[in-house]
């Protein structure tokens, strides 16, 4: 296969227990969604890592554009009163 | 039951740890050369796969014999006539299509034959297909899916599929055969009765054919002799490749 015509480019989440979110883990290359499920589950869950996959295009992915850092997230440096510190969370509830 | 003899066993052994040793030596070449670095992944996974279970049952093979050989004497240690596998896991990669039939030829038989073998009287050999049959669900699962994405791709694809189908296929009825040793060990429960899969395994040739366009290979022609050491010129050179360091250092390790 030409580089030219190189697959798709598909972006890995994995679980990696029930109960825990997804985490995006990396990238594969595939042509279809069946062969990124593989692709992924040979990449990157050879250690156990895993207990779902998720695959998705990349170019389904909307991002932030890093120039649009300042007036997105600057804004929220100062607002301290937006963090629970001010209470204590019982070590039973686990994972927020 | 009727009891087994030490023979028999050693030798069902001895096949099953070849079959999965030299497909997984033949897989082993594809490393760093595959289409896809993901490719590259998968087909060492399988390959790893195999040689996880050649090393449960040649150290099997070798308590059972009882002379002293572990898995590494029986994998490095003998000579191409002293190999036991089936003619189809030596055959050469060729093209990715060739690999692929290759694998899923031998996927679609292993995975009943590994369901059968998990209810073996001989506790280890359970064991070990126990273990077995999820790998190789995942390998024929990826096995018979690139048989469809190939053979309902491109003409290029199709083509390559079908001649590596009509090419490998032959290879396939000598997975099926029994003979004296195993007709021993199927009736005192130890061995699994591989004539007995075969409909299983043409149901799921059928349904992967069909699906990738692909037409059955018509051949009359039935290759065998790889349980009597009866091998093709391909297998020296990957034993060759295999066995030299053992051979030029015997024992070492690292």
């Amino acid at each position: 296969m030409s580089k030219q015509q190189q697959w798709p480019l598909w972006e890995v989440f994995i679980r990696s227990k029930a109960g825990l979110a997804h985490k995006h883990v990396g990238s594969v290359h595939a042509a279809d969604a069946k062969m990124a499920l593989e692709n992924a589950r040979d990449l990157y869950t050879r250690r156990g890592e895993g207990a779902s996959l998720w695959v998705v295009p990349a170019a389904a992915i909307v991002a932030s554009a890093p120039e649009d850092k300042g007036a997105l997230f600057d804004p929220a440096d100062d607002k301290v009163y937006r963090h629970p510190t001010f209470y204590k969370i019982p070590d039973d509830v686990g994972h927020m | 039951m009727t009891t087994i003899s030490k023979d028999d066993l050693f030798t069902y052994a001895l096949r099953l740890g070849d079959d999965s040793l030299i497909l997984g030596q033949r897989l082993g070449d594809w490393c760093a050369r595959s289409p896809e670095m993901e490719l590259d992944m998968a087909l060492m996974n399988v390959a790893l796969d195999l040689f996880g279970r050649a090393r449960g049952f040649l150290t099997h093979a070798g308590a059972v014999e009882g002379a002293g050989r572990d898995e590494d004497a029986l994998a490095f240690r003998r000579d191409i006539e002293a190999f036991t596998n089936v003619l189809l896991v030596e055959q050469p990669n060729g093209s990715f299509a060739d690999t692929i039939a290759r694998q899923f030829l031998f996927d679609a038989f292993d995975l009943p034959f590994m369901e059968a073998l998990t209810t073996s009287a001989d506790e280890t050999l359970a064991a070990i297909a126990a273990k077995a049959v999820k790998e190789t669900a995942y390998h024929l699962r990826f096995s018979a899916e690139w048989v469809v994405r190939l053979g309902d791709g491109t003409e290029d694809s199709h083509r390559r599929m079908q001649t590596a189908l009509d090419a490998l296929w032959p290879y396939a009825h000598e997975l099926f055969e029994m003979d004296a040793t195993e007709d021993r060990l199927c009736a005192a429960g130890v061995a699994v009765d591989r004539g007995a899969l075969r409909g299983r395994f043409d149901d799921m040739l059928r349904t992967t054919l069909t699906e990738a366009t692909l037409t059955l290979p018509k051949s009359a022609w039935r290759p065998a002799g790889g349980r009597q050491g009866r091998h093709s010129e391909p297998l020296g050179l990957l034993l060759a490749e295999m066995q030299w360091m053992q051979r030029a250092y015997p024992g070492c390790s690292w």
